[in-house]
């Protein structure tokens, strides 16, 4: 499993209702229902993924997370409503993440960090759209059109009244260190929080 | 007519009548003596009765859902497509049951059958029944094939709607709820529709005041209508245009008002075929059962209270062309199941063909019924 959805699985609390914005294949609901008695939904846009959710028994819905959650779900509806390697994807991120804290009590959240220095450096010496490991489509197909640096999220969640609940930034193999805790912004490749409305 | 029948096909099928002597008391207050229910069956029940699927027709629909009755016949059933052998509702491991609902007219009690007491046929006397009725006298025809469970109950626009009250009449006798290109209930719009269509047969002359048996014709102008209405409400504008597009039948127009486009055509051969094989009264009837349905309402119009009970696991789909039954409001059955906590999976397919999309082997579909019933074959076998 990616290592993201490991650490993610950890933050969560058995038993309780969770919600998967762009849930993929299924992998993570999978575990959670599996491992941690978890019971919820994911959502997701893609035909085959669809059918994936379907085979490994996961409660799937097909939508497109751009046109918002207020038909589907009332306030408060889950414990946890996750979202990760979306966010960046989404026609409207500021919407979605205000929708994501409407529903859920906490929001989980992961991105690709643009400040990773690899993208900052490629950048300024190369002149060209960084295309790293955590960020590997050409500026032409890609579909993360909302990126985002971590000082760029937490500027959000502060202007946005989010509050922070926890945080952690990883290289791409998802291993955290003394030194990408010490300047995370340049370091990290992937960043995921843990929010609430402050 | 086929030469040799497909060999996914359940083949030659017969239909089969069971009659019920316990009197069925109405949802408009009126109670049915006695009643008949005309069915098929596919595939082998299995040892525990674990194994069966009721599938729930729609407006036009029938207990011929899959096979042929005769060698001579045109067509298959009317979900030939998903049933048989290696189909989503796989006649190798699933025992399929498919009736012709009350007032039907296809052989089950209903207004072109005997009325006991007047010694006629019932015509409009027949009393308007509602889906709840009719998932009473599903449950009875369930007693009376010994299946105390239904792996899964299956059944598109209508029969939808069916399915939706199984899960809320009879929780524990449902494991599995398929609702395809349905509602919860219908919109001013589509009751709109269906007061046209009622509207032309009931102005049609030979109604008769729905009599018009004792005089030996049918309305057929007005139930053509009304088919040639429903028809174009069952295919999307795309569709349209990719089938007929402005087509002249004769390659020019001749400034009358014969058949000129390929698209008249096309509907007035529908409704005259419709005139044929169904019958005016039912039509009436089961535009009135759409109608009222309304679940919600003994709940104080919250859905979602009246999907609280039971475990039953739904599947719902919608077709993004389908403006009759559109995408969203089966996403208002998803909205009040989700709020129920329901374990539920909603697949929105893209189609370009309107209504109609439930009944054709559309890839993404037949993928998505493919996956859930192979859930579904996990829990029997």
């Amino acid at each position: 499993m990616r290592a993201d959805l490991e650490i993610i699985q950890n933050w969560i609390q058995p038993d309780s209702h969770v919600l998967d914005l762009g849930c993929g294949d299924g992998t993570l609901m999978h575990a959670l229902t599996q491992r941690h008695q978890v019971k919820g939904y994911g959502l997701e846009y893609d035909d085959l993924n669809i059918i994936s959710c379907i085979e490994k028994d996961v409660n799937v819905i097909q939508v497109d997370l751009d046109q918002g959650l207020s038909d589907l779900f009332d306030d408060h509806s889950f414990d946890y409503v996750i979202m990760t390697q979306t966010l960046q994807a989404m026609q409207r991120p500021d919407r979605l993440l205000k929708e994501m804290l409407r529903v859920g009590r906490e929001g989980i959240v992961t991105f690709p960090n643009f400040g990773h220095w690899k993208s900052r450096t490629q950048l300024s010496f190369g002149g060209f759209m960084p295309v790293t490991k955590a960020l590997p489509n050409t500026w032409y197909n890609t579909p993360n059109i909302h990126l985002c640096t971590v000082r760029d999220f937490e500027q959000f969640c502060r202007d946005n009244n989010i509050r922070i609940l926890q945080r952690m930034v990883v290289d791409t193999s998802h291993q955290s260190s003394f030194l990408i805790k010490m300047f995370p912004n340049l370091l990290g490749e992937i960043a995921l929080y843990r929010i609430s409305n402050g | 007519m086929p030469e040799t029948l497909p060999e996914n096909s359940v083949g030659l099928v017969t239909a089969q009548k069971q009659h019920f002597e316990e009197p069925l008391a109405l949802t408009c207050g009126r109670t049915l003596e006695n009643y008949d229910l005309v069915y098929e069956t596919y595939g082998e029940l299995n040892a525990d009765q674990s194994n069966a699927i009721l599938i729930c027709h729609a407006l036009s629909g029938d207990h011929h859902a899959a096979g042929y009755h005769s060698m001579d016949d045109r067509k298959p059933g009317w979900w030939e497509s998903c049933i048989g052998p290696g189909k989503p509702f796989d006649t190798n491991h699933f025992f399929v049951v498919a009736l012709n609902n009350l007032g039907g007219c296809s052989g089950s009690t209903g207004p072109n059958t005997l009325n006991p007491a007047s010694g006629q046929l019932w015509g409009s006397d027949f009393p308007i029944v509602t889906v709840e009725d009719w998932i009473q006298s599903q449950a009875r025809l369930a007693d009376s094939l010994g299946i105390q469970q239904w792996a899964a109950v299956v059944g598109g626009s209508l029969g939808g709607m069916q399915v939706m009250q199984w899960s809320i009449d009879f929780p524990e006798r449902i494991r599995h709820a398929l609702v395809i290109a349905s509602a919860p209930k219908l919109s001013a719009q589509n009751i709109a529709f269906n007061e046209v269509a009622r509207q032309a047969i009931l102005s049609d002359p030979e109604f008769f005041d729905g009599h018009f048996y004792q005089h030996d014709t049918v309305p057929h102008r007005g139930l053509k209508l009304a088919r040639m209405l429903g028809h174009i409400t069952y295919l999307s504008d795309e569709a349209m245009r990719g089938k007929f597009g402005r087509e002249l039948r004769e390659g020019k127009i001749n400034f009358g008002f014969d058949v000129e486009f390929q698209i008249e055509s096309y509907l007035r051969y529908q409704g005259q075929s419709f005139v044929n094989r169904f019958d005016a009264n039912t039509y009436l009837l089961m535009t009135k059962t759409l109608d009222y349905y309304d679940p919600a309402a003994k709940f104080d119009n919250e859905l979602a209270r009246a999907f609280t009970h039971g475990d039953t696991e739904f599947l719902v789909c919608s077709f993004t062309s389908d403006w009759r039954f559109a995408p969203e409001r089966s996403q208002e059955i998803v909205h009040a199941l989700l709020d129920a906590r329901r374990k539920v999976t909603y697949a929105e397919i893209e189609a370009n063909q309107g209504h109609d999309a439930f009944l054709m082997p559309i890839p993404q579909y037949m993928n998505v019924l493919n996956a859930y019933m192979a859930r579904v074959k996990k829990e029997i076998s």
